[in-house]
């Protein structure tokens, strides 16, 4: 494990200037067993306050899984997650839910409620048994709508929109629950170039207002292009951590991915870029002739 | 769920429900056709496709609808109860209404007072608490269920409501039937999801074609109960049971129906944002602070607690479970705190009125009141269907 845990992130141009919690999100020894799987085995990892963290690694590293826990939807069976100095699992659920928010990946079949009403949902964990919405909840959906950019989008049909369209809905309907955490699962998934880039700039922006993210991505030219801090799991341990420029290295990569990379310098950011080359140990595959 | 959207996309605005249909049909267009800039008010935003903004779905809306459906739910039951022989009006009713309550004089000779008092308004009264009953077990059961085909009849819970009321009443312990008719419910709820989930994952059409076989089964049993041990009209009592009657419903059944829908009702609806918060699957709903596991089981014994009582009352009515939160959904959203109560207040409306024709239409016979119901409800649900292919 070469964590190069770096709480100071050179590149970071999203310092927070109103920090909630004094240190961010802080994962400790974290294990989670599946049946007789180890699923996450012994994981250590921090985002700070007002970052951008990115969690990368292959498909079945155990992603997807450490947002569950972290969230609280499944409960770790050794180690915590804090928020500063809060305990996520210690905290009752309503509670946990106005510190963290997760935002999934994209349902299979979508409700039928317009967008402006998925953005409330976000307010569950404010709302009593019989009271309606306050004015206070009308208000941050409302921010919400805005911070997401999606006002003129407020009374369609949330199934009548595009992917892009909707996971920003999905975003605008976590940041409802005005959490310091905002956790996501691959939010650039099936959206072509421009709603990828428009999905991160998202949340560098959201981010610099205070907010600590930890988004699963794939793509990691682009976490390294936009993420102040990557976090790499592979088999469910933490292969490396800290600054991407640090941790994406052609041998990281290669050991995690099983692919053959060079890591150039992008000519107008200067920050990495991954240019693949081949699967890593193995022959080219034949090409079939066409 | 899609159904009802593109319902109202019919319904509100011409053109656009075709449209939306095809992208549903072609969830890869969807994302080639994300190329608007996310910016408000930025150019293109608004004007490309996007349809002109409808009225907010306000709570003032969902008022006048309540309102609306109150206002006319008591009126039908004054007038319900006018209609048949003996050619009662409305002040009749009023009339015998007022007296019993101690308010007015009584002016209805003793024997058209006793059609309007012990006859007509205890079933037109049961007819609704127990459409309005079935109309909210539905509505939780499509949401926990995320299935826009869950209902107390399809999954089964009505027919093993049937057969535990059958079983004491012929064992002759009728005190206990309510009691006995929520255990059956849930016995075959418990048997259609175990079912549903044993055959892979719990897809709307696995979990109804698992309600079907429970349904067969208990249904089999009610009707092998009640004509091993009958002595007399073995084959209408049958009928009765599978297929709903309200006939000879006093007022014991109006307290027991009654009963059920105001003390299982209020808990439901103060779990309106709960069910709002499975709109997009149990793990939206845990990150939004629900407790999932405990809150599905909890209402899920809620809908098996009220089907049982009022089977109990009514035999096994199908469909008004499955279609009146569909119809509500269609004028106020799928929002639970507005669709509960008034798909309550629409099922005991629909029931009032389709229990009146089943006792009139054929008059001096009576129907019993599910064949009425599912033939409003066999043509809906085969309309559900067809707009959720992505059902399988």
């Amino acid at each position: 494990m070469t964590d190069t845990r770096s709480t100071d992130a050179p590149m970071a141009e999203t310092r927070s200037t109103d920090a909630r919690s004094t240190d961010g999100l802080r994962v400790d020894r974290v294990s989670f067993t599946r049946g007789r799987r180890l699923i996450i085995d012994d994981v250590d990892c921090t985002v700070p306050v007002g970052r951008v963290g990115a969690l990368l690694g292959p498909n079945g590293a155990g992603k997807s899984t450490l947002l569950h826990l972290i969230a609280g939807i499944e409960r770790a069976h050794a180690g915590t997650a804090r928020m500063g100095d809060r305990d996520l699992a210690a905290l009752r659920r309503r509670d946990r839910a106005r510190v963290v928010a997760l935002a999934e990946q994209e349902v299979q079949d979508a409700p039928s409620l317009r967008v402006s009403e998925v953005v409330a949902l976000g307010r569950t964990p404010y709302l009593g048994a019989f009271a309606g919405p306050s004015d206070l909840d009308r208000a941050v959906v409302r921010r919400c709508l805005e911070d997401a950019g999606l006002v003129e989008l407020a009374d369609r049909e949330y199934a009548s929109l595009s992917g892009g369209e909707r996971q920003r809905v999905n975003i605008a309907r976590a940041l409802a629950q005005e959490p310091e955490l905002l956790l996501l699962d691959e939010p650039t998934n099936h959206l072509d170039v421009r709603a990828q880039l428009t999905m991160l700039r998202l949340l560098r922006e959201l981010a610099h207002g205070g907010l600590t993210v930890l988004a699963a991505l794939h793509d990691l030219s682009l976490a390294a292009g936009y993420a102040d801090h990557v976090i790499v799991l592979s088999n469910g341990r933490v292969a490396a951590a800290g600054d991407p420029r640090a941790v994406l290295m052609p041998e990281l990569i290669r050991t995690v991915w099983g692919v053959e990379a060079e890591v150039l310098e992008h000519p107008a950011s200067g920050r990495p870029l991954i240019a693949y080359s081949d699967v890593a140990g193995e022959r080219m595959p034949q090409r079939h002739a066409r | 769920m899609s159904t009802t959207r593109v319902g109202r996309g019919l319904g509100r605005e011409s053109g656009r429900g075709a449209g939306e249909l095809r992208l549903e049909t072609q969830p890869l267009e969807i994302v080639r056709l994300e190329t608007r800039s996310p910016r408000p008010g930025a150019p293109g935003l608004g004007t490309t496709g996007s349809p002109p903004p409808r009225p907010a779905r306000s709570g003032i809306r969902t008022g006048a609808w309540a309102v609306g459906l109150t206002v006319l739910l008591a009126a039908s039951v004054i007038v319900a109860v006018t209609i048949g022989p003996a050619g009662l009006s409305p002040s009749d009713v009023w009339a015998s209404v007022l007296a019993h309550l101690g308010i007015g004089e009584p002016t209805l000779s003793p024997l058209r007072d006793g059609i309007v008092w012990e006859l007509r308004m205890p079933r037109v009264l049961s007819a609704a608490a127990v459409g309005a009953g079935l109309a909210l077990c539905g509505a939780v059961m499509q949401a926990l269920t995320r299935n826009p085909l869950a209902d107390p009849y399809l999954l089964g819970l009505s027919s093993g409501a049937s057969v535990g009321a059958v079983i004491v009443i012929v064992l002759g312990v009728g005190l206990l039937l309510p009691f006995a008719a929520f255990a059956g419910a849930l016995v075959a709820l418990v048997a259609t999801l175990a079912l549903a989930n044993a055959a892979g994952a719990m897809t709307p059409t696995r979990t109804v074609l698992a309600g079907l076989a429970v349904s067969a089964v208990f249904g089999a049993i009610t009707s092998l109960v009640i004509f091993w041990s009958a002595t007399g009209d073995s084959y209408r009592e049958i009928l009765n049971w599978l297929l709903g009657s309200l006939a000879g419903a006093d007022w014991t059944s109006v307290a027991i129906a009654g009963g059920a829908v105001v003390l299982i009702g209020i808990p439901l609806l103060a779990s309106a944002k709960t069910l709002d918060a499975f709109a997009f699957g149990d793990t939206a709903a845990a990150a939004l602070g629900v407790h999932v596991g405990r809150s599905r089981a909890l209402l899920l014994t809620g809908t098996a607690l009220l089907t049982g009582a009022l089977v109990a009352v009514s035999g096994a009515i199908g469909f008004v479970g499955l279609i009146l939160p569909h119809a509500v959904r269609f004028l106020v959203g799928s929002r639970h705190r507005a669709l509960l109560p008034l798909s309550a207040l629409a099922g005991a409306l629909f029931l009032v009125w389709a229990d009146t024709g089943a006792r009139t239409l054929f008059d001096p016979r009576e129907l019993p009141v599910g064949i009425l119901t599912a033939l409003i409800g066999g043509p809906v649900f085969a309309l559900l269907m067809l707009r959720n292919r992505r059902l399988t």
